[in-house]
């Protein structure tokens, strides 16, 4: 039987119809073989554009249906299911682009309405070949994997440990917490950081719903959405969880000293440590690289002081397999390398600081316990806090770091507070749009910190006057005054850029995500999607993401909780049917597909010595059906046939 | 007498050769002892190779009154168009023998080219050439004696179908002994797949290939055979030369890989693919092991003539068909 197809064309307001003359694509296509009705409409995805498709399936007894609007990222959904309410398979549905590929990124209203002409006969050239295809159901595991233990991963856990869901945490140091921990204060409101933090941590530690896997990195992520088998290394601790009392005496006694990671190596930890006092869990670790007994075979003090005997020299790696449904990825941030800053000092001069730094400087806990003081115990008469350090600069990060502006303010004024130095802000712009970040701002422009608007060029300590002389001096042009500057200051804290995690390429790539040119994992969609990923099951929360404070760490980690936990409550998920499919007949197992597929969908038989494809993993992006040299693999909705009519129909028709 | 009658009415067989090496011929007779099994079912009635034949004594058959036509060769003049249009009419059954009369084979790499520039060549500049006057080839020339006519030499080679309506395709450069033995039980029995298929299975060489692959196949740098000592036990492909294997369709019994030769990819295309030398070449540089574009880049660039492997005997029924044309003046 003659397919007969249906062409509806939106105008979509004049997002379409202010370029393309619509109505002459519908009259083209009423002309075209097979076409047996052909309109258009101001708002196809609208509650009556769906009515229409519904009412024209049945009064004209269509057999494929074309809509030809915007992108199928947007509404193929919303025709595939208008299409199966009226009773015609979703797969017969094709979507025409009309305004991503042409009403918007054209000006010729001639020459955009014959090329979306085009685009809508490809489409039908491909409607006429559409195969139905059904789309499997399958359960979902109702349990959640979630990486990283920072604020975004905390409150993603305990969101879903509450709703009664089981939770995994895996974080890879020997406590949760993450960068929030390092934080004395908090901008705008000045909370003291762990104060609020650590009851969450403590949350975590207590609920019975979360199995808290610290020490421990994810290996290997296998399967689809609602159904993924993850391997988690648990790396060998050396002290055994269940025996230690948390007592601290192997802390203190072990001779062993090494820069400690969490006080970004401005104080030392011992070999056996916890990242910091209020850890969770509190039961310290080995770390065997620098322990002087894995080192040289001798030593074992803190076995000799531990009057538990919890310490477990045979204790190995273990990789457990946890099944789960839903992924959340809240791996954090990094900080932009600082030897690349040497222009700003960093490296070269000793009272040049991160900001990061300087949360440790000025913490209770950190090196000083929390006096501001210069690398010589003095303390700074004048401090000037450079904005924008490798942000918003083409020769570093195109971006804004988004937290570097308020947390400046927030050390401008805890050093005002402390030390009554002077203060400089050296910024281009005062980013303050969050909520009481405007208030904060005047209320430090009324405390008498100096705000110079123009970027810090460099820092130097070649004095030119006695007045520079012994100290350094920070050079930038104001361009309020239209003056270089030259400010002579005792210390430098650089507001250096928020960059993605180091490894993060090679955890996209275990999770099967994408990265965004600045090098964050990619959201499905950057307004209505940020914490979903183009792998379905897999979302994501926090600065992963892109950098964060944390109001919005906090909602970014419970809007993807909220989101896995409507897949997990859901308990089904339908499984896409436009996928790759091997015709075994065909298949003579050259394995040459094996090492192509980008998402570890495919598999070889070792009884039938065949392909094998898993429909559930498989994105159907086409790769291995380019690869097959035998054409035993056909990418359904895709095949070499429609493809091939598609193009006949651009060039040839 | 009454025997005679009932016996079975024997296979009415023609057999020809258009632009061919003669080599589909010589597979005939290497089925050995079983000609004479052929002869048991079939009236040979036309094989050029063998027995003498005019013109007219086709012509003079009634159509249809041939069972079966065994076609070899490609078409690339007049005097074959004009054979096989002729067999056409006179054949129940056209199959298109070898790979030059299925797929354009070794003389479809001529596609390459046109009349022009093969002239040139072949008449002008190859060394052995001496031709001072330039005389090229007329289709009509007249001498005292009176008009002489040869055929007209096309511009293009065809594969068989292109020509004429085809029924089945038997592939191989030459098909094997085996092959033909199939095809002649199968049109002996009349146990034919569906009309415009190729007799023959629908898996690859590599099925009917003993050597081992990795399981995550990789080419580190291409060769040619002679570069290399080949190692008896491993993919070829994997040791770089360009194994057509994966791309083409088995029945061979995998000949030339057994002997340490990649497959030239004589028996043509998968049943399902719509050009082997894309799907090969495809296949080829996905597993490039190659760490970024530019070094993927240099390592495929030190592939050897591509398009003639890739396309060895497939030219004219692949999606490129042919090379431009020279501009007309």
């Amino acid at each position: 039987m003659e397919p007969r197809i249906g062409v509806f064309v939106c105008h979509c307001g004049t997002n379409i119809a202010g370029v393309v003359d619509v109505r002459r694509v519908a009259e083209a296509a009423a002309a075209w073989p097979d076409v047996v009705y052909a309109t258009e409409y101001k708002f196809m995805c609208s509650d009556p554009g769906q009515g229409m498709v519904k009412d024209a399936i049945v009064k004209h007894n269509l057999t494929r249906v074309v809509v030809a609007a915007c992108s199928p990222r947007m509404h193929e959904p919303t025709f595939r299911k208008a299409c199966a309410m009226a009773g015609l398979n979703p797969y017969l549905f094709e979507m025409a682009n009309i305004r991503e590929h042409c009403s918007w990124v054209h000006e010729d209203k001639e020459a955009a309405t014959l090329k979306a002409i085009d685009i809508v006969r490809t489409s039908v050239a491909k409607a006429r070949l559409l195969e139905p295809l059904q789309a499997r159901v399958v359960s979902v595991t109702p349990k959640v994997l979630v990486v990283g233990g920072g604020v975004a991963g905390i409150q993603a856990a305990l969101d879903i440990a509450n709703a009664g869901t089981k939770v995994v945490l895996v974080e890879r140091s020997q406590s949760i917490g993450g960068h929030m921990a390092q934080l004395d204060k908090t901008f705008p409101t000045l909370d003291c950081s762990a104060c609020i933090l650590t009851p969450k941590m403590v949350q975590v530690a207590q609920h019975p719903n979360i199995d808290l896997m610290t020490w421990s990195e994810v290996e290997s992520v296998e399967g689809f959405v609602g159904n993924f088998k993850v391997k988690i290394r648990r790396k060998a601790r050396y002290v055994d969880e269940a025996t230690c009392t948390s007592c601290g005496v192997c802390l203190e006694k072990c001779p062993k000293k090494v820069p400690s990671e969490f006080d970004e190596g401005m104080m030392t930890r011992k070999s056996i440590f916890r990242s910091f006092p209020q850890a969770v869990p509190g039961k310290p670790v080995i770390d065997k690289e620098s322990c002087t007994y894995f080192k040289n075979g001798k030593c074992k003090i803190c076995e000799i002081f531990c009057e538990p005997k919890a310490i477990r020299w045979d204790d190995e790696d273990r990789v457990v397999e946890e099944s789960v449904g839903a992924i959340i990825v809240a791996t954090g941030m990094g900080l932009i390398d600082p030897h690349g800053l040497g222009q700003w000092g960093y490296g070269r001069f000793p009272n040049v600081l991160t900001g990061l730094e300087f949360e440790r400087l000025n913490n209770a806990t950190g090196p000083t316990g929390g006096r501001i003081t210069c690398k010589d115990g003095s303390t700074p008469k004048s401090v000037a806090i450079l904005h924008c350090v490798g942000s918003r600069d083409r020769n570093h990060k195109e971006y804004c770091s988004r937290v570097c502006c308020m947390y400046a303010l927030k050390f401008a004024h805890l050093i005002k507070e402390k030390t009554h130095a002077t203060v400089y802000n050296f910024y281009i712009d005062m980013r303050c749009f969050g909520k009481g970040y405007e208030e904060f701002y005047n209320r430090l422009l009324h405390e008498g910190v100096k705000f110079i608007r123009g970027k810090a060029a460099y820092v130097t300590n070649q004095a030119l006057t006695d007045e520079e002389t012994g100290h350094l001096v920070v050079s930038a042009e104001s361009t309020t005054l239209g003056q270089v500057l030259r400010v002579p200051v005792d210390m430098v804290i650089l507001a250096s850029a928020v960059a993605p995690q180091k490894d993060a390429e090679a955890v996209a790539r275990l999770f099967g995500m994408g990265r965004s040119p600045d090098g964050f994992f990619m959201e499905k969609h950057p307004k209505l999607e940020p914490f979903s990923t183009a792998t379905d099951g897999v979302y994501l929360a926090g600065s992963c993401q892109s950098p964060k404070d944390i109001p919005d760490t906090v909602a970014h980690g419970a809007a993807a909780a909220s989101t896995a936990m409507s897949l997990i409550s859901r308990g089904t998920v339908e499984v896409e049917a436009a996928v790759a499919e091997v015709l075994t007949d065909s298949c003579s197992g050259c394995k040459i597909c094996q090492d192509v597929c980008p998402y570890g969908a495919l598999s070889f038989h070792a009884d039938t010595r065949v392909a094998e494809i898993n429909g559930s993993v498989c994105k159907g992006c086409g790769t291995c059906v380019a690869t097959c040299p035998s054409g035993a693999i056909v990418g359904r909705h895709f095949n070499d046939r429609q493809i091939l009519a598609q193009i006949d129909a651009a060039f040839l028709w | 007498m009454g025997e005679e009658l009932k016996a079975p009415k024997k296979i009415q067989l023609a057999m020809y050769w258009a632009a061919s090496c003669g080599g589909c011929d010589m597979a005939v007779l290497d089925v050995n002892e079983k000609i004479l099994d052929i002869a048991a079912v079939a009236d040979i009635r036309l094989w050029p190779i063998a027995m003498d034949y005019k013109y007219k004594d086709i012509e003079k058959w009634a159509d249809g009154e041939i069972d079966v036509c065994l076609f070899n060769g490609a078409v690339r003049n007049s005097e074959q168009l004009h054979l096989a249009r002729l067999l056409r009419q006179k054949s129940k059954v056209m199959v298109a023998f070898g790979s030059c009369a299925s797929f354009g084979g070794i003389p479809g790499l001529a596609n390459l080219h046109c009349k022009k520039t093969i002239f040139e060549a072949v008449y002008g500049y190859t060394a052995s050439t001496v031709n001072p006057e330039g005389t090229t080839p007329q289709t009509h020339t007249h001498v005292p004696e009176g008009d002489l006519h040869i055929p007209e030499f096309f511009d293009d080679v065809y594969s068989l179908a292109q020509v004429i309506p085809v029924e089945y395709y038997v592939p191989g450069c030459p098909p094997t002994p085996e092959t033909v033995m199939t095809a002649v039980n199968a049109i002996a029995t009349g146990n034919l797949p569906p009309v415009g298929s190729t007799i023959g299975i629908s898996k690859a060489v590599c099925d009917e290939c003993k050597r081992t692959k990795s399981d995550k196949p990789g080419i580190v740098e291409f060769h040619r055979p002679q570069e290399i000592f080949v190692d008896a036990e491993k993919c070829l492909l994997e040791q770089g030369l360009t194994c057509m294997g994966s791309a083409t369709r088995g029945g061979c019994g995998s000949l030339c890989p057994g002997v340490n030769m990649p497959c030239r990819g004589c028996y043509g295309p998968m049943p399902n693919s719509l050009d082997v030398g894309a799907d090969a070449l495809s296949a080829m540089t996905s597993i490039v092991d190659a760490a970024e574009e530019g070094d993927a880049r240099a390592k495929v660039g030190k592939m050897v003539d591509p398009l003639g492997t890739f396309y060895r005997f497939t030219l004219p029924v692949s999606m490129l068909r042919r090379a431009a044309r020279p501009l007309q003046g």
